[in-house]
């Protein structure tokens, strides 16, 4: 393995199993905003909600984009920010 | 923990809610002494410090309420409410008046090859597994960054007798404090600078590392080293955990300084939404010694908007507390804090809702 293919096969998102490379493409598409590219690869969307892959994917937007990381946007922080079974949240919802 | 005595101090009914099985977040962890300043208990071993707040909040009775085991899940802002689950079964909603965000920080990771081999490990996560529950986690370590995080790992490493092959450092001077960085030379642990981990070894687990020189702007260079390891513990910083604030539409700005992005705040620590407050890492990463004071700062101030403090007195211990915060944020190494800070502090007094 050449050092980049070793690079774009480094796992950037544990949760959902997403490369560099993926993440390299699809923003290279144009796909340049976090929340894009979470629409696409579903980066972010794991169990630990992005904990783990969201300022490493910010740094290589800028990296790519050549912005400074303070003018990247992080993206929307929905609840719940760790997964709920659904048939916990329907019985509360149902039941009040 | 701060907070909650604070405000129960002045009679507010405190609920807190802590994902951990105990609480003291980071604290229960540090088995180093502390340092800061007297007030702030330097000289202290940080689990220590969390016992004793336990036992004033213990003081307070019923006032405060404890929930460990139990995630705030979310805040929606068009009500107020804070959604939370307790253990993995008991989901639940609270509607409280005032809500402090001290959510502490979560560890930066770093890509590099290899990265999800077994044997790559959080600095936080090594100090949970030795300092909580008492398990080493392997033979022979590399430790990737020497801020005091890393320093102190290494050093607790090295006192559980595990082997500390080298810690690496990208810049090209130490982070850390020097008291912390003279003990680990002392025991005969290189530090090398400007070098960073390249790669991770190994088929199933990690059986070594390759580290180099980097050069600032232009990545790796010279010869490649090899490592002989089967923990690689990295401690290349946090950032502040603030999903809760988002969520609640706090203004929030990227701060270098402070590690990531933040809320905008006032003197009380109070955030552009009017009931979210903010405090410790979560605001910035800082100390435990700020986040305490920042604490004790928000509750005093949560307590009063509550009305349970009267205005002379709010002002008084306010500006006592923040006398404190300042003496802490004094010295030369805090000078990165300050400037931090300057830009995320605005002058007026919460309310200014967007
Ligand atoms: C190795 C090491 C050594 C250190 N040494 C020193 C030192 O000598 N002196 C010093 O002043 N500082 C030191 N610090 C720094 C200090 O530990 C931190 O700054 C401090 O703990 C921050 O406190 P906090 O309350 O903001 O966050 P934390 O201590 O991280 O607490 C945050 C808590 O929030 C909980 N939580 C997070 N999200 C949620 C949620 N959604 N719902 C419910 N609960 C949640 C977490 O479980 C955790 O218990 C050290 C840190 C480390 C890692
Ligand atoms: S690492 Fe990407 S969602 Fe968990």
């Amino acid at each position: 393995m050449t050092e980049e293919e070793k690079e774009r096969n480094v796992i950037v998102c544990r949760c959902e199993e997403i490369t560099m490379g993926e993440i390299r493409d699809w923003i290279a598409r144009g796909y340049d905003t976090f929340d894009e590219l979470k629409h696409i690869l579903r980066v972010g969307m794991g169990p630990c909600q992005g904990r783990g892959c969201r300022e490493i994917i910010l740094r290589e937007i800028a990296k790519m984009k050549n912005v400074p990381i303070t003018q990247v946007d992080p993206g929307t922080f929905r609840p719940p920010s760790k997964p709920v079974k659904l048939e916990l949240l329907a019985k509360k919802e149902g039941g009040e | 923990m701060s907070a909650a005595a604070e405000a129960a101090f002045f009679g507010a009914k405190v609920m807190i809610v802590d994902s951990d099985l105990r609480l003291g977040g980071q604290l229960i962890k540090q088995t180093h002494k502390f340092f800061g300043s007297a007030f702030e208990r330097a000289g202290t071993r940080g689990f220590v410090i969390s016992d004793m707040l336990l036992d004033e909040l213990k003081g307070y009775g019923d006032r405060v309420e404890t929930y460990t085991n139990c995630t705030a899940l979310g805040y929606y802002k068009d009500d107020g409410v804070v959604s939370c689950m307790e253990g993995e079964e008991n989901y639940f909603k609270v509607l409280p008046k005032k809500i402090l965000v001290a959510t502490g920080a979560q560890e930066r990771l770093i890509p590099f090859p290899n990265n999800d081999l077994p044997g790559v490990y959080g600095a936080g996560a090594v100090q949970t597994l030795m300092n909580v529950y008492g398990v080493v986690p392997g033979k022979r370590i590399l430790m990737v960054g020497a801020g005091n995080i890393g320093l102190i790992v290494s050093y607790q490493l090295l006192q559980a007798g595990v082997e500390v092959a080298a810690i690496v450092e990208a810049m090209p001077r130490i982070g850390g404090y020097w008291v912390h960085a003279a003990k680990v030379r002392r025991l005969g642990v290189p530090i090398l600078l400007e070098h960073s981990i390249k790669e991770a070894l190994g088929k199933d687990v990690v059986e070594g590392a390759i580290i180099q020189q980097i050069s600032p702007g232009c990545g790796f260079i010279g010869e490649e080293i090899h490592v002989d390891c089967d923990v690689i513990c990295m401690a290349v910083g946090l950032n502040p955990t603030c999903e809760l604030l988002w969520q609640a539409g706090c203004e929030m700005k990227y701060i270098p300084q402070l590690c990531g992005h933040v809320a905008i705040r006032d003197r009380s620590m109070r955030t552009t939404n009017p009931n979210v407050w903010v405090a410790g890492d979560a605001a910035g990463i800082e100390e435990a010694s700020s986040a305490m004071v920042e604490g004790r700062i928000a509750g005093l101030s949560m307590a009063h908007e509550l009305g349970y403090v009267e205005d002379k007195e709010y002002r008084e211990k306010s500006a006592l507390y923040w006398e404190r915060l300042n003496a802490l944020r004094n010295g030369e190494a805090s000078a990165k804090i300050r400037e931090g800070i300057a830009q995320v502090l605005m002058e007026s007094s919460g309310g200014m809702e967007r």
